[in-house]
């Protein structure tokens, strides 16, 4: 699909959802239906990075100060990361 | 012109589907279609036609295969029937999602259960929103022309979508008659080379069948709908071409002495011939009686079937399934649902006939004339019968 502003209309969507570019699923944000979010504390942060590991969606990353944070774009809010992160430095904050 | 042979019409579509350059065929075979199966894995493996033919382990696989071989942008074939056709299902909206031109024959027979292997039209009914094209041939001319139309039709760049040849199973598949088969070079004409709009290939690679949810759902539905709406305007100019090449015209709906009609039936398939000889008896005693033979049944031939009925004063609509709990017969709720609109309209009475294999002769469609010339209060219209149940 040709890169636009805005989604397609049903004129433009290409014959039997042929997708042209290889590799272009990161264009697709599918963060939208999240409930909850995680913020980290990063006064209890260990950097372990376990929460890294985790993340069954591959969005948590690695900041240059050695920190973490979730791609909002790709987070589902599921919360596996503040489950696993033991020294409790992220918390489930709701979506406004 | 061509010489006719005869020859049992399965094992002459498979004859048929030999003389269209596929590149691929996967055929699991099931009871009445098996001949097309066994006919058709013949030709690859006596070198008469340059395929491939993969021997799968269900009807699942076989979709699965041509799903994955149209891709590639192969011109691919399978067939298959009742139960067959049900363990399909799953993914015949792929198919059509995906705009796969695949080419199917199916040999319509009973769903289970009972299990029984005899010819109606459960199997292709409750497959009707699967966003397939789908005819219906009337005898084995029919059946072997249709099966060469419709990679013409399915392939077209206009319609992309996979095509469903129905053949009634024994009624037809079983049957030896005498067949025309068109000239091979004038097939080669007819029916170029596949040119796919997109192909599975590791040099240039696309995703085929990606993940949507509910922001595109909805426009990719429409696309689809709007697809096979546009696709009769295809349909009739391949038939068209069809009959100036061969001599034989198609139409999305038939007719036999409607023109004048008072009272008109309307069948689909195989039983059209034997209604016919019912026409000419009643018309023989003044009656003034007409035929409607659905061939196309998506999509649906509204503006067709509207002009045809349009005069007539009472409409027979036979069913060959039944849509338990329903209106009536699938055939009978379209086309009162296509008529709805209109002010001038015949009164419509629905038969569900020929269930399982069940013989339907010309007495039986004659005495079904009868009943509804005799129904002068219109007191049956709208309501349903299942013929010659035994109560």
């Amino acid at each position: 699909m040709t890169k636009r502003k805005g989604l397609a209309t049903w004129q433009e969507i290409t014959t039997g959802c042929v997708v042209f570019d290889p590799g272009s699923a990161s264009e697709y944000h599918t963060g939208s239906w999240r409930a909850q979010r995680p913020v980290w504390d990063n006064q209890k942060c260990i950097k372990c990075g376990i929460c890294y590991i985790f993340c069954p969606e591959g969005c948590v990353q690695q900041s240059e100060d050695g920190f973490f944070q979730a791609n909002m774009d790709y987070c589902k809010g599921c919360g596996i990361c503040a489950h696993e992160c033991w020294p409790r430095a992220i918390a489930m904050v709701e979506e406004g | 012109m061509a010489k006719r042979i005869g020859m049992e019409v399965a094992v002459a579509v498979a004859e048929a589907v030999g003389q269209c350059d596929i590149d691929m065929a996967a055929v699991y075979p099931i009871t009445p279609q098996s001949h097309i199966a066994e006919h058709l894995s013949d030709l690859v493996a006596d070198g008469k036609i340059n395929a491939e033919f993969v021997t799968v382990e269900s009807e699942h696989s076989a979709m699965s295969a041509v799903i994955g071989a149209s891709g590639t942008g192969a011109r691919v074939y399978t067939a298959t029937s009742s139960q067959g056709l049900m363990l399909m299902h799953e993914l015949l909206p792929i198919a059509s999602g995906m705009r796969l031109p695949i080419v199917m024959g199916i040999a319509n027979r009973a769903v289970s259960g009972p299990l029984n292997i005899l010819n109606d039209h459960s199997d292709i009914m409750p497959q009707r929103d699967s966003g397939w094209i789908s005819l219906f041939a009337e005898n084995g001319q029919e059946a072997i022309d249709l099966s060469i139309q419709a990679f013409k039709i399915a392939e077209h760049k206009d319609v992309q979508l996979p095509v469903c040849v129905n053949i009634d199973g024994f009624q037809l598949t079983h049957m030896v008659e005498p067949l025309e088969f068109p000239d091979q070079e004038l097939v080669n004409k007819f029916l170029p080379t596949r040119v796919p709009y997109a192909t599975l290939h590791p040099a240039k690679p696309v995703t085929m069948g990606a993940f949507s949810m509910s922001d595109y759902f909805t426009e990719i539905m429409k696309a689809k709908d709007e697809a096979l709406k546009n696709s009769k305007k295809v349909i009739l100019e391949v038939w068209d071409e069809w009959a100036k090449m061969f001599g034989r015209s198609y139409k999305p709906v038939e007719t036999y002495k409607a023109e004048d009609a008072d009272i008109l039936m309307l069948t689909m398939g195989s039983m059209g011939e034997t209604a016919e000889m019912a026409i000419d008896g009643l018309r023989a005693k003044g009656v003034k009686a007409g035929l409607i033979k659905l061939r196309l049944w998506r999509p649906f031939p509204f503006a067709e079937i509207k002009a045809v009925v349009k005069n007539a004063k009472k409409l027979i609509v036979t069913d060959r399934a039944v849509s338990f709990g329903g209106p009536g017969g699938p055939v009978f709720s379209e086309i009162k649902s296509a008529l709805y609109a209109e002010i001038q309209r015949p009164a419509i009475y629905n038969y569900i006939i020929g269930l399982g294999g069940r013989d339907v002769t010309v007495p039986d469609f004659v005495h079904m004339f009868e009943k509804v010339i005799a129904d002068k209060a219109n007191k049956a219209v709208d309501t349903y019968e299942f013929w010659g149940v035994r109560e």
